[in-house]
């Protein structure tokens, strides 16, 4: 018998995948947050200040802040250093955006609050076409 | 997503490979948003520094920009938010030849593409304001909040990709913001206490964007005693939308869709959060020290109308800034135009003051020419600035312009974060 939970959201952008899980109840922007040369958390004020978000399920709240996350997440792709794929309780249309440009796998709005549903470490399964995330 | 027979040919490719992304791009987002079809939009506001695109950005638009004339040409006029590098003062900055290449690769793209090199973020003060009901594609929180709530105009936060996009088709998937639905007040705010200054209008604006629960939030504000200028609502706006990533407010008797609570609420309106003195002291004394060490004074975010500059120059005037402390001002290269054919920008400049055109002092690679000049303890008059800088290696505070200048004079910190 399957112990993993499934979590249903909007249909979201970018291919499935699995990665392991880092979670916060905090908000996300890319130019705000982060240092992408190093990969972490750069913020002093973030609760996942000074940890790395490279290769990671990033699970977060909302999407804050301004519009350069946009161009930002195709450029952290390229140089192999974001995050596995984005998992919000709402999105903003900056972050659609960018990872629509990026083809990095997002999804939000769930039927729960996914950062309370999720704890940090999980392997989970992200399937954007059908806006469904799997935790093992 | 519904599309015409136009939209559908150029999503199969048949306008060439800009115009087929452009369409990709749409749709995406369109279907992730629940869009019922395309808007056409009247003009663009682009939003690509550098630091923002990043050589990947970069290397994508110079591959469009080798397309045949036809296929890359944008379709409505499309304006430039602040660039990365002022090449007439990036030397003084101690911005890297990198920073500069890469700034004139970019710059040299958008020409192909046939976009306006406008550089600014107060395209709605200084280049082509919308009007109400106008569909545009803006691309800046600034620009896209003062043409939402101060213009009536309706736009989404449209991100570089997106606004290229826009750009390159006349449309936009219609969704959010150019919907009335997402227009009604979501949330009530009254203040008790009324703004002294340009930074007190960012604070307020702070204030309310750390109420917000997400982009659809719509505040509404009332409690506000004096109309306010542009400027003023410049501030409020940018520091809301940046502490908040929301792009619309609506201000009781001030701005086009709220001559009144009824005009924004369908039903009741709920009950106000208020904002009192002592909230906005304690805001601004989050971001004090506790000693009066200072390294640079910065005026931008938004950049500087040509009001503000005057103020700043009359406050600078025959004065003498300390060695110890950098003192910068962006705007827009009109506006600097203007600045230095009244005398403006000789007395910013004769004091020791460096007035920047085109550029934007976060979007210039904030956090290298920080390194580069050792600039750690910064002081400005936007919240927005502050707010962002938190991030990028800085401790940076909120305070009046004469505070600002104050300081720079004495060469540290001096006046107290309230009154």
């Amino acid at each position: 018998m399957s112990t993993s939970k499934k979590f249903v959201g909007h249909k979201g952008v970018g291919q499935k995948v699995t990665g392991v899980a880092l979670v916060a109840k905090d908000n996300f922007s890319a130019r705000y947050d982060l240092d992408r040369g190093t990969g972490i958390f750069s913020r002093p004020a973030h609760k996942l200040f000074g940890q790395s978000y490279v290769g990671k399920v990033l699970v977060l709240d909302l999407s804050k802040g301004g519009v350069a996350t946009a161009w930002m997440l195709r450029e952290m792709v390229s140089r192999e250093m974001a995050p596995a794929a984005l998992l919000l309780n709402s999105a903003n249309p900056i972050m659609a955006q960018g990872a629509a440009f990026a083809d990095l796998p997002l999804v939000d709005r769930f039927e729960t609050d996914i950062t309370q549903a999720i704890e940090t470490g999980s392997l989970v399964t992200v399937d954007p076409a059908n806006g469904t995330v799997t935790v093992e | 997503m519904k599309l015409s027979d136009h939209e559908s040919s150029m999503l199969a490719g048949e306008e060439g490979p800009a115009r087929q992304f452009a369409m990709q791009q749409i749709v995406r987002v369109g279907e992730f948003y629940d869009a019922s079809d395309c808007v056409e939009i009247s003009q663009v506001h682009l939003m690509a520094d550098p630091e923002a695109t990043g050589e990947e950005g970069i290397a994508f638009l110079e591959q469009l920009a080798e397309l045949p004339d036809k296929q890359r040409h944008v379709r409505v006029p499309t304006v430039t938010d602040p660039r990365g590098v002022d090449f007439k003062a990036y030397s003084k900055l101690r911005q890297s030849k990198d920073q500069v290449d890469l700034e004139k690769r970019l710059s040299a793209a958008f020409e192909k593409l046939d976009i306006m090199l406008t550089n600014t973020c107060i395209n709605y003060q200084t280049i082509m304001p919308p009007v109400l009901g106008e569909h545009v594609a803006f691309g800046d929180t600034g620009s896209s909040i003062y043409a939402n709530s101060v213009q009536g105009a309706r736009t989404n936060f449209e991100g570089g990709p997106s606004a290229l996009a826009a750009a390159l088709t006349g449309r936009t998937p219609r969704y959010g913001f150019h919907l009335d639905d997402h227009r009604r007040g979501k949330a009530l705010f009254e203040f008790s206490f009324q703004a002294r200054d340009l930074s007190d209008w960012g604070a307020m604006g702070a204030l309310v964007g750390q109420q917000m629960s997400s982009y659809w939030d719509v505040p509404v504000i009332q409690g506000i005693d004096k109309t306010p200028g542009s400027d003023e609502l410049k501030q409020f706006g940018a520091a809301l939308a940046s502490y908040g990533s929301t792009p619309l407010f609506h201000m009781i008797g001030v701005t086009p869709e709220a001559p009144d609570l009824k005009s924004v609420f369908d039903t009741q309106p709920p009950d106000p959060t208020g904002f009192n003195k002592s909230d906005l002291n304690t805001f601004l004394k989050s971001y004090w020290p506790d000693d009066a060490q200072l390294d640079v004074v910065v005026f931008a975010a938004p950049q500087l109308s040509l009001m503000e500059l005057k103020s700043l120059a009359d406050l600078l005037r025959g004065r003498e800034i300390h060695s110890d402390v950098a003192l910068l001002a962006a705007t827009s290269p009109e506006i600097k135009s203007a600045a230095d054919r009244m005398g403006v920008t000789k007395s910013i400049e004769d004091s020791g003051g460096l007035l920047l055109e085109g550029v934007c002092f976060y979007q210039m690679y904030a956090r290298e020419i920080g390194e580069a000049n050792k600039w750690r303890r910064l002081m400005s008059n936007s919240a927005k600035l502050v707010n962002i800088l938190g991030g990028y290696g800085y401790e940076p505070m909120l305070t009046s312009m004469k505070n600002c200048v104050e300081s720079a004079i004495a060469g540290k910190i001096v006046g107290g974060p309230a009154s």
